[in-house]
């Protein structure tokens, strides 16, 4: 199948009434391992995935991709909106919206729902779960989508150390099997284990794109170190 | 307040005797009732549902005045659907007025705006909350209002209940395009209202209790069957 990346976002900016949201957004987003969006709160993290993602349209710039990327993208938002059906139906949902027949989606939900390890819970309702498993059940209804690129929002901000880890684990076998991931977190920890490299965002700007590493040991403006400085490394 | 003692009485007298004339009324009432709410519920339901996803021009003011509706009184609509109705009105050749049909025609235009009024702020409340979740999956507008009529079922039953409460309840409007005529249009607030201009107190709050009863028994069942699938589906 053809990339639908990069993802080129050109002096993009979002201005609802006279709220500057998104100042400068200049970004390319290429194919391979996975971007952290880092930035304090407010920055516009949440804001760049939903322009990305096109839940947003920008006042001004451009946002291109490769190719059409109609349904191969997905996001996973923050917190959780399960419907009223088993955690089964909602992951099919995504599928059966597609007109996937029945029985194929529910063999590919039924796929997603065991390889985050939910299989044993697949008919239980979605909206008494806890809320790690809502987490893992909105990880594989992004999933059962195949998309070429999954934007993630805070997936892990109100998840204990285990579900956290149990969620990035499945990241990284996403990314290992090809799917773009363009996660924001405030936890750097996370940021250092699951990224390739680091979007840093201040004040409604891209003001800093480099590899995870570089980032980290030598943030190349003041106001990234400050950031890092600001955080505590866990 | 003997009356109330003998009106008891005589409620339970007229429900375990099976008297065929109150079987009538009571399956009348019950059948008119339930044909309008069903048709209420068809047209508004969906009218609910449109004012809470779209946003349209004018939208704001139909919403004040669907609200305002919520509160038309039965005699009006009784009149209105009358002169509609009446052989020099615009419906006149239909021959409806003073049949069951004229009825059900009357009581659907008084609940259909409350369904509507009270459907659209519960599936609004439901989209603020699924919105963004239902986009991102590529869901059109449509299917989202038909995912989401069906994700607040529960609720809906509740506003339903509302509208065949108000249904079976009046009596303005029933009694002028139905007329009263025993053994044809005589519901059971027809029949209440007919023996307490006769006098007969005793037998109108008699089938007071009854409309109660038949009443109660419908909001127990629907509500039985609510609390039924909230337990399952969260």
């Amino acid at each position: 199948m053809a990339s639908i990346l990069p993802l080129e976002l050109v002096h993009v900016r979002l201005a609802i009434g006279d709220t500057l949201i998104a100042d400068d957004f200049t970004l390319t987003l290429a194919a391979g391992a996975p971007t952290i969006v880092v930035g304090a709160n407010g920055a516009g993290k949440s804001t760049l995935l939903r322009l990305c993602h096109g839940l947003a349209a920008p006042s001004a710039g451009t946002i291109a991709w490769a190719r059409d990327p109609k349904g191969h993208q997905a996001m996973v938002f923050q917190r959780p909106s399960m419907l009223r059906r088993s955690a089964l139906a909602n992951v099919a949902y995504g599928l059966k919206l597609r007109g996937v027949p029945r029985g194929v989606r529910t063999e590919i939900a039924r796929d997603r729902l065991r390889r985050v390890g939910l299989e044993a819970i697949a008919e239980r309702p979605a909206r008494v779960l806890s809320g790690g498993e809502q987490a893992r059940v909105a990880l594989a209804r992004a999933w059962a989508l195949d998309p070429q690129i999954l934007f993630l929002d805070e997936p892990t901000a109100n998840l204990d150390p285990a579900a956290t880890r149990a969620l990035e684990d499945i990241l990284g076998d996403m990314a290992e099997e090809g799917t773009k991931i363009v996660m924001t977190t405030h936890n750097l920890g996370q940021a250092r284990r699951l990224g390739a490299d680091i979007v840093f965002l201040h004040r409604g700007r891209v003001i800093e794109h480099a590899p995870v590493e570089r980032f980290f040991k030598s943030p190349g403006t003041p106001e990234a170190a400050a950031y890092l400085a600001g955080e505590l490394p866990w | 307040m003997a009356i109330f003692g003998d009106a008891f009485a005589t409620a339970l007298a007229l429900l375990i005797g099976g008297d065929p004339q109150l079987f009538g009324i009571v399956s009348l009432s019950l059948q008119v009732s339930l044909a309008a709410t069903l048709i209420a519920a068809t047209i508004g339901l969906p009218i609910g549902a449109a004012l809470a996803l779209a946003r349209f021009p004018g939208r704001q003011p139909i919403v004040v005045i669907l609200n305002a509706l919520m509160g038309l009184p039965p005699v009006v609509v009784g009149l209105v659907v009358y002169l509609l109705l009446s052989r020099a009105g615009p419906l006149g050749s239909l021959g409806l007025l003073f049949t069951p049909g004229a009825m059900i025609v009357a009581q659907t235009v008084l609940i259909a705006p409350i369904l509507a009024a009270l459907a659209r702020q519960t599936l609004e409340d439901a989209w603020a909350e699924h919105c963004d979740q239902l986009r991102s999956l590529g869901a059109t507008l449509l299917q989202s209002a038909a995912t989401l009529l069906w994700d607040t079922r529960y609720a809906l039953v509740t506003v339903v209940l509302a509208g065949f409460g108000r249904a079976a309840a009046e009596v303005g409007a029933v009694i002028i395009v139905g007329g009263n005529i025993a053994g044809v249009t005589r519901t059971m607030t027809t029949a209440i209202a007919l023996e307490t201009s006769k006098g007969d107190l005793g037998l109108a709050l008699a089938l007071g209790i009854v409309l109660l009863a038949v009443v109660l028994a419908v909001n127990a069942a629907a509500s039985g069957l609510k609390n039924l699938s909230v337990r399952r589906y969260g």
